[in-house]
């Protein structure tokens, strides 16, 4: 192993990468579970706002459609960075306020949550319309024929119209997965040691910044690719009861 | 306007008379269009009452406006003796009371809408369990009881998009008759089927009028109107133009429209 890492060349990274210090594998990896982390509750947070979102863009009164039109609209209008930056700083500003009315006095926010809300709030405006689009797309006799026999309304949310729309929305959550692990990356403006920051750091010491911007490259493939894995599977299921597409257009 | 109490005559012989559902003096407007301008009709328990009459008359509204899938204008409705609650606008005072009523009340649809994500037994289940919490080792035991009753015993692991539209309706029919209803409701069951699958349907509702089923049957098919209901209703533009007992209605027509009405549907 050792002779063909230096036959390459490649003995120098190898050390460079090594998990343990002076390498900077370690911090590489811990950088890509922060960034796992935070991807993963923004996600769902961005999920969970999105259903209510989508609830009430449908089915709302008039208020709550126009408020959750002006939350969609500028969330996708805004570049993300700018967001992060807006979302971050007043956010903890507000929460600092609100500790210090209440006399606590200036809290710590631990990055992770930070995160999280911010890139949440970001992920929600997307998903309020993916599955907005999917519950629009569920044939309207399904949810008429679950009224008909005396469902009440959330239960025919919960058996009928969630699991009927499943197939058409995770296309489009996929994306919006990929997009969460890769939008951690720009919490490294707010000093967040995801995966990136880290990457830049330990560049910036070793000067090696081709071996550890290809190494968190090859991390952010192979989450993609692992993701891309999972996401078929969820598909397969939520198409269950689906005849295939394959040979339907021939 | 039309008149009430059509169809007692027709039962009296079954010895059951009581009513399951009655209608008075429906109406229903969409915006500014009249759709139904004084549905009266009563059915008691065995009836087998057909409602017939053009595309656009009504038909499906009316069906619709008895379990509130559509708000109704005014009017009266009395399901099993319990009166549905209504304002003024004919909207229902009382969600929970609409619910409870819409169990008692099976609905089989043109176009089936039976819930393609789940199996036929978890479609012919979901509602038994969920809704009306009946054990669900109870629910299964009598779904595939209902399954194998409509020719599909072996199909319960199926899901619908695999089976033929004759095969759909069946199912959905085994899923009306799993909430034991007081009265089935039909909107035009076979009017979305191949030619050839429409009498597997048809066998299968003939069946559950023989059993003596309270049933309101929408359907194009005037034969099969004629032989198995106790009681024909010709709607026309929204009011009944005429109504009676099968043999009179098909065999004696009275009205001018239902005369070029019966001519035109063959
Ligand atoms: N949701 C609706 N909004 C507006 N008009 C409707 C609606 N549903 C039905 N209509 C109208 O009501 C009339 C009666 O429709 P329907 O009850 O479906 O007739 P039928 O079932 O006898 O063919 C038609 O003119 C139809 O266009
Ligand atoms: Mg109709």
């Amino acid at each position: 192993m050792d002779l063909i890492l230096e036959t390459l060349g490649l003995a120098a990274s190898a050390e460079l990468l090594s998990l343990n210090p002076p390498g900077w594998g370690g911090n590489l990896l811990r950088g890509l579970a922060n960034s796992l982390q935070i991807a993963f509750g923004a996600f769902g947070f961005g999920l969970l706002i999105g259903l209510f979102g989508a609830s009430g863009k449908l089915y709302g009164g008039v208020v709550i459609r126009d408020l959750l039109a002006i939350y969609t609209t500028v969330i996708r209008a805004v570049p993300e960075l700018v967001l992060i930056l807006i979302l971050y700083y007043v956010g903890t500003d507000l929460i600092n306020k609100a500790s210090q009315m209440l006399g606590y006095g200036r809290v710590e926010i631990s990055g992770v949550v930070a995160g999280i809300w911010v890139l949440g709030i970001v992920q929600g405006a997307y998903a309020t319309e993916v599955l907005r689009g999917a519950i629009k797309a569920v044939p309207q006799g399904q949810i008429e024929a679950a009224r008909a026999f005396g469902m009440p309304p959330f239960m025919l949310m919960r058996r009928v119209t969630i699991p009927a729309m499943m197939s058409y929305a995770t296309p489009g959550l996929a994306n919006l997965w990929l997009i969460a692990t890769k939008d951690t990356a720009l919490l490294a403006i707010v000093g967040f040691s995801e995966l990136t920051l880290e990457t830049r750091q330990a560049a910036a010491s070793t000067r090696a910044y081709f071996t550890f911007f290809l190494a968190a490259g090859a991390l952010y493939l192979i989450v993609t690719l692992f993701s891309g894995a999972v996401f078929a599977r969820i598909e397969k299921w939520a198409r269950r009861g689906q005849p295939s597409l394959r040979g339907a257009h021939k | 306007m039309a008149m009430s109490e059509p169809a007692a005559s027709d039962t009296q012989s079954d010895g059951d008379d009581a009513e399951a559902i009655r209608v008075e003096d429906l109406h229903k407007s969409f915006g500014s269009l009249e759709v139904l301008k004084g549905v009266s009709l009563t059915a008691h328990k065995g009836d087998v009452v057909a409602i017939i009459g053009g595309s656009g008359s009504g038909k499906s509204t009316f069906l619709r406006c008895i379990n509130f899938l559509e708000t109704p204008s005014s009017g009266r409705i009395v399901v099993n003796g319990e009166e549905i609650q209504m304002r003024a606008d004919g909207s229902p005072v009382n969600r929970r009371q609409i619910e409870r009523v819409r169990t008692r009340l099976g609905m089989v649809f043109q176009a089936f809408n039976l819930w393609t994500h789940r199996t036929l037994l978890e479609n012919v289940i979901e509602v038994p369990v969920h809704v009306l919490k009946v054990p669900k080792d109870r629910a299964i035991k009598r779904a595939k009881e209902l399954l194998e009753r409509v020719g599909l015993g072996d199909r319960g692991d199926t899901f619908p998009s695999f089976l033929s539209g004759g095969q759909q309706q069946r199912a959905a029919i085994a899923r009306a008759l799993a909430v034991d209803p007081s009265v089935m409701l039909f909107d035009e069951p076979t009017s979305a089927l191949d030619p050839e699958l429409v009498g597997e349907v048809l066998t299968v509702i003939r069946d559950l009028a023989a059993e003596g089923r309270t049933m309101l049957l929408v359907t194009h098919e005037m034969k099969f109107a004629r032989e198995v209901a106790t009681h024909v209703v010709y709607l026309f533009e929204g009011r009944i133009e005429e109504q009676g007992p099968p043999a009179e209605l098909f065999g004696n027509p009275k009205s001018a429209r239902l005369k070029q009405f019966l001519k035109t549907v063959g």
